[in-house]
């Protein structure tokens, strides 16, 4: 065991280590290469539609997603739905991962929380909760209510369950160190079993998130006044293929976005783990 | 066999304890004096991590009764630092005072390892995280100092220098320490007394009375260790392995 460690610890050399040898038009040759596949694709989209082999009208060109994209984009409809959908996301995401986190926490930290609740929770987590769209639109209507609630539902459970796992996944010889050192409870909670889960937690986010991006998505298609999802369902009543292709992308952007700061988020709170410190060496 | 003072720094009487089998430790008793570096030997899976835990309280002794000072200090084999927090901060971890900051960073000078204070635990060297955990058990002042296998898991000169150390710490402080090995040399080069667990019971306890510093090449040295490894029951090949 020993070993290895000093196998990764040697593994992560002194940040000034590897940077000086390296000249500097070769630093961004990777950077290139990983965008040039994209832009082949593109190219070979816009070229085939060009030459007839694909109908403009089922599939436009990226040219002609473009421009309507800048036509909404300066006919002021573009800002708005996105900012519908990204507020629907956010408050249900807030509400999920609010509830799965301190269900997590109940059942990862007292032995009754988790008799009381994790056999329920087990089991409501097999229902695929896109399921209860029909109860939800006979409860709640087809506001913005069943949505909402419907994200906080998909959202919660990746929070919990891997928030769960994590703490009941806390190495015992830590807790071992915690119990020599006369470390209290709420010291051993603070110390010890938050920062061992948080890992977890960043993980349970991730999945909430993706999970949140596909239940707006389907949730918007039931009905939507506003949001991209309404953009989209517009579109196809006029078959504005090219609308529905901006919308598309736009789900896409939100989703790598919102992903993109989890991932910031965990080199934030994850400084202390190798593959960061050594992600953060290579940047410096 | 001991002339044991009014008050020890650690107290065992019949203690027994079984893990569904029969007893891993079976009616031990043993006493440690003040300020004594006794080392505890014994084959592998003889009880002696178990009669450790114990001692540190964190295996119950149904049967028994177990006297040891609240303040006691582990180092067990794996440094077990908590990586998600800095090197300096493991150290000051449950530590009660108003300055639990500069005595822990004191604790780590006196290791050697003021230099690494701000580091995160993972990017530590084995031989650096050892140091830390033994900084750890040395900034709480303990009246009983537990180590099992501390070094086991450390290269050869690197295990030399972490004795050293642990001498000069035992030296300036006088804590009891109760060292697990399996290293007949390292129990001979730091301790006051050996120990010998064998069957559940303490078989062997013999005071080394050799000079310090200790020198391998002492006639007494060589002759003790003959003794132990024989009372180990090391044939000729498995002592190479050693
Ligand atoms: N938690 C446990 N559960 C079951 N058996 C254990 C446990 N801890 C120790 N043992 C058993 O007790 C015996 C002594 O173990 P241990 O004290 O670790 O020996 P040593 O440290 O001398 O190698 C071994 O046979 C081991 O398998
Ligand atoms: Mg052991």
């Amino acid at each position: 065991m020993m070993s290895t460690r000093t196998a990764t610890a040697t593994a992560f050399p002194a940040p000034h280590a590897q940077s000086p040898a390296r000249p500097k038009n070769l630093v961004r040759l990777p950077r290139l290469r990983r965008i040039a596949a994209p832009l082949l694709f593109l190219a070979a989209w816009q070229a085939a539609v060009a030459l007839g082999l694909i109908g403009a009208r089922l599939m436009p060109p990226p040219s002609a997603i473009a421009e309507s994209f800048w036509h909404l984009a300066i006919s002021n409809q573009l800002l708005p739905s996105l900012l519908v959908s990204l507020a629907r996301v956010t408050v249900g995401l807030a509400i999920g991962v609010a509830a799965g986190t301190a269900l997590g926490l109940v059942t990862g930290l007292s032995r009754l929380g988790e008799d009381l609740l994790d056999p329920t929770l087990q089991m409501l987590r097999t229902l695929p909760h896109l399921a209860l769209i029909p109860l939800m639109i006979l409860w709640f209507g087809i506001g913005e209510v069943p949505k909402i609630v419907l994200i906080a539902l998909g959202a919660a459970f990746p929070i919990y369950l891997n928030l769960y796992a994590a703490i009941r996944g806390a190495d015992r010889k830590l807790f071992e160190v915690a119990a020599t050192i006369g470390l209290s409870f709420p010291e051993t909670v603070a110390h010890l079993i938050l920062p061992a889960s948080l890992p977890g937690f960043l993980v349970g986010l991730r999945q909430a998130l993706g999970v949140a991006w596909i239940t707006l998505v389907v949730a918007e298609q039931i009905n939507a006044s506003a949001g991209i999802g309404y953009l989209i369902m517009n579109a196809r009543e006029f078959l504005e293929t090219d609308i529905i292709f901006v919308g598309l992308c736009l789900y896409a952007v939100l989703g790598l976005a919102t992903d993109y700061a989890v991932r910031l988020l965990e080199t934030r709170l994850l400084a202390w783990r190798p593959s960061t410190l050594g992600a953060l060496g290579r940047r410096a | 066999m001991n002339a044991a003072p009014p008050v020890p720094a650690a107290q065992v009487i019949g203690l027994t304890r079984s893990f569904g089998g029969p007893p891993v430790l079976d009616r031990l008793s043993l006493s440690l004096r003040r300020g004594e570096f006794a080392a505890l030997l014994g084959r592998s899976g003889t009880g002696k991590s178990t009669l450790l835990r114990t001692l540190a309280g964190l295996d119950p002794a149904p049967a028994g009764s177990v006297r040891v000072p609240a303040a006691r200090a582990v180092v067990f084999q794996e440094p077990r630092l908590f990586p998600w927090r800095r090197v300096w901060h493991n150290i000051a971890l449950g530590l009660r005072f108003a300055d639990a900051r500069s005595r822990a960073l004191a604790a780590l000078a006196e290791v050697g390892l003021s230099h690494r204070a701000q580091a995160w635990p993972l990017t530590l060297s084995g031989g650096e995280a050892q140091r830390a955990a033994v900084a750890r058990a040395l900034v709480r002042q303990p009246e009983l100092l537990l180590l099992d296998e501390p070094f086991g898991a450390l290269d050869a000169l690197t295990r030399l220098r972490m004795q050293t150390l642990l001498l000069r710490l035992w030296q300036n402080h006088r804590p009891a320490v109760l060292l697990v090995t399996h290293d007949v040399d390292e129990a001979l080069l730091l301790a006051d007394r050996v120990l010998v667990l064998e069957n559940g019971r303490i078989a062997l306890d013999r005071p080394v009375t050799l000079p310090r510093p200790r020198h391998p090449a002492h006639p007494d040295h060589a002759r003790l260790r003959e003794h132990l490894l024989a009372s180990l029951g090391a044939g000729q090949s498995d002592r190479e392995q050693s």
